[in-house]
């Protein structure tokens, strides 16, 4: 094969196509972003060298990149299912709210229950509180009363002061505190960590998840099913596919594991449940599998990068002075760019 | 002396419905235009912080309510050439512009959390001072934008209904190909559209942060956005109607704020939830009948006449 030929097939190739693609993104993204640092006054570069000392370059700033992702990871998988049928879940934020809530409340019903008993209590209670939180909208959805985007949106703003009922009221810490927060959980209710980091439990349940979703997708009738509804409702429902209860399934299953990931906030990480449990990750997790387009190991590879920019957030606040929201911009901007080359990483339109 | 409940309840839902009526007026507008703009809440905050910011530095709320005008119509414009220009999906584009106002707001206000400032200035005519009933309200007692709420809606009726705009604009929203083949460019009306749901959106921000709270404080619009993309359903994209839905709306909060002012025992927690679980109910007891009412175009994306 003449070279030429060679560096043709090359280029043509997906990886290395995506691969040039995301590397032109994320270079256009923070050239951008540097912009806006500088109007802000700050310096850019001091700006990346320190996130990528805090977070690439030591061997814990990496396990923290992993705590993160864990989240983030949970919430992309909540979006991406229910995404098959055409369904778009914005409420991943209040969903794991509703899993920590729903967890939460397990462990001080059953203070003193042994470990055993309680980590499966948790897992279950975490699930069940994000699925039940997103059974509501799409219930409504289901039933063609209410649009899933706006109820599961406003559905957001609820779920916090649900929390903030019960940590203001009956799980209020008695101990002289600086800012509202529950009792500290028994430690028999915490998640094992792992490799002796940060990094808890949680994970594998994240990677499970992302195996279960890849699995139910690829490998099984009923997502065949999901992906007929996905592509035309009514040629499914003449199938005789029971679609007002997919629609209800699928939106319960992601809320299920959006509220893993709040449990596993709340039972890896704080130990005690708190209202500012998520900076957006539910938010976060929307854009995770919009950028990957649903696809599992683009949902992996995304949710890293997400880790290392939420880690910037934590970077700008700290040693720049800068609001934790700032990070948004960056974010937005990574999304601007992507919208406005057309053709994304292969999303659909 | 105290109020009685009801006139608390009203004058509370005109003070606190004014911004949700701009900011609903502005989507009504883009979204006839065949848009959904799910950023509106990006759009509501970089209008409070940027209106507050500028009152801020310069001592004068109108040239912030100017700013924050024409922030939001820059917001919404770079809006339309990722959704029009570039024609990217409208729902994540619109989150986009979410995340860039949850981020660029904290960014302007940072400087200026705590800042005491002169907001846009109230006044009550002398004719309505007088009445008894009315002293112990805000009743009467608003600012120009307060005033103008009524006026601006019908306003923009008259512009959606009664003018040959509104007319091109409502075909856009309707039928792009259609409106092209009869010589209209779908794309520029989209922009005006937005250009114009901006202003509104950024005016509605404004009020926030200058009149309503006189302060800025991150993510103050708390959702605002949401409820206002709720009402423009619930109004059936009829500005007119906008002007029920919002006095409801900013009745619930006004109840909210009365009950916890009157010592109520029912948790703060429990009645902050009820705005946004009216709006869904809402939406539960109309949404479903009217969606007939919703621009037939809306957020698909126009590639040209074919």
């Amino acid at each position: 094969m003449p070279e030429a030929a060679v560096i043709a097939t090359f280029r043509n190739s997906d990886a290395v196509r995506a691969a040039a693609r995301f590397a032109g993104v994320s270079a256009v993204a923070l050239l951008v972003f540097a912009l806006v640092l500088l109007a802000a006054g700050k310096d850019p570069l001091s700006a990346y060298a320190q996130t990528f000392r805090h977070t690439l370059a030591s061997s814990y700033g990496f396990s923290e990149l992993l705590v993160r992702m864990t989240p983030l990871l949970l919430a992309a998988v909540a979006v991406a299912l229910p995404s098959r049928l055409g369904l778009i879940n914005v409420g991943g934020e209040g969903q794991l709210y509703m899993g920590a809530f729903a967890a939460s409340a397990g462990v001080f019903l059953f203070p003193g229950a042994p470990a055993w008993l309680l980590l499966p209590l948790v897992v279950i209670g975490g699930f069940l509180g994000g699925a039940v939180w997103a059974a509501i909208p799409g219930a409504l959805r289901a039933a063609k009363l209410v649009n899933e985007t706006v109820a599961t949106l406003l559905l957001n703003y609820v779920a916090p002061l649900i929390v903030g009922y019960f940590i203001f009221g009956p799980w209020r810490t008695t101990e002289n505190s600086a800012y509202p927060e529950s009792s500290p959980y028994p430690p028999a209710a915490m998640l094992p960590n792992l490799f002796g980091t940060r990094i808890h439990a949680g994970l594998l349940i994240a990677l499970a998840a992302l195996a279960v979703y890849w699995v139910l997708m690829e490998k099984t009738r009923w997502g065949i099913e999901m992906r007929a509804i996905g592509g035309n409702p009514e040629a499914a429902r003449r199938l005789g596919i029971a679609v007002p209860v997919w629609i209800v399934a699928a939106l319960a299953i992601g809320g299920g594991f959006a509220g893993l990931a709040g449990m596993g906030e709340a039972m890896g990480i704080t130990g005690r449940l708190r209202q500012t449990l998520s900076p957006g990750y539910g938010f976060a997790g929307f854009l995770i599998a919009w950028l990957a387009g649903g696809r599992p190991l683009g949902i992996l590879f995304m949710s890293f990068l997400f880790a290392i920019i939420t880690a910037a957030g934590d970077t700008l606040q700290i040693s720049q002075g800068l609001p934790y929201a700032v990070v948004n911009i960056l974010l937005a901007t990574i999304l601007f760019v992507v919208l406005a080359s057309r053709g994304g990483w292969g999303v659909s339109r | 002396m105290t109020t009685p409940l009801l006139l608390g309840l009203l004058a509370g839902a005109i003070l606190s419905g004014t911004s949700l009526l701009y900011a609903t007026l502005g989507e009504t507008i883009v979204e006839r235009s065949g848009i959904v703009n799910l950023g509106l809440e990006g759009l509501l905050l970089v209008g409070a912080s940027v209106g507050f910011s500028v009152t801020a530095i310069s001592g004068n709320p109108w040239l912030g309510l100017v700013a924050a005008a024409a922030a939001g119509a820059l917001v919404n414009l770079a809006l339309g050439w990722l959704v029009v220009t570039r024609k990217a999906n409208q729902l994540a584009s619109g989150l986009a512009m979410m995340f860039f106002g949850f981020g660029a707001s904290a960014l302007i206000g940072a400087p200026h959390v705590g800042a005491v400032i002169r907001g846009l200035p109230k006044w009550r005519p002398a004719w309505l001072a007088d009445l008894s009933w009315v002293q112990a309200t805000t009743l009467f007692k608003y600012d120009l934008l307060t005033w103008l709420a009524v006026p601006v809606a019908g306003f923009v009726w008259w512009l959606l209904f009664r003018t040959r705009w509104g007319l091109g604009l409502r075909a856009v929203g309707e039928n792009p190909n259609a409106a092209f083949a009869s010589g209209r460019d779908p794309g520029v009306f989209q922009y005006q559209a937005l250009c114009l749901g901006g202003v509104l959106g950024g005016i509605a921000g404004a009020h926030l942060s200058l009149s309503l709270t006189g302060t800025w404080a991150e993510y103050m619009t708390a959702g605002r956005g949401f409820i206002a993309i709720a009402l423009v359903i619930f109004s059936k994209w009829d500005p007119v109607r906008v002007i029920v839905g919002t006095l409801l709306f900013g009745g619930a909060e006004a109840l909210e704020l009365q009950l916890q002012a009157r010592g109520s025992l029912i948790s703060p927690f429990l009645l902050e939830m009820f705005p946004y679980l009216l709006t869904i109910a809402v939406l539960l007891a109309w949404g479903g009948s009217r969606r007939l009412a919703a621009p037939a175009s809306l957020g698909r994306t126009f590639y040209g006449s074919s």
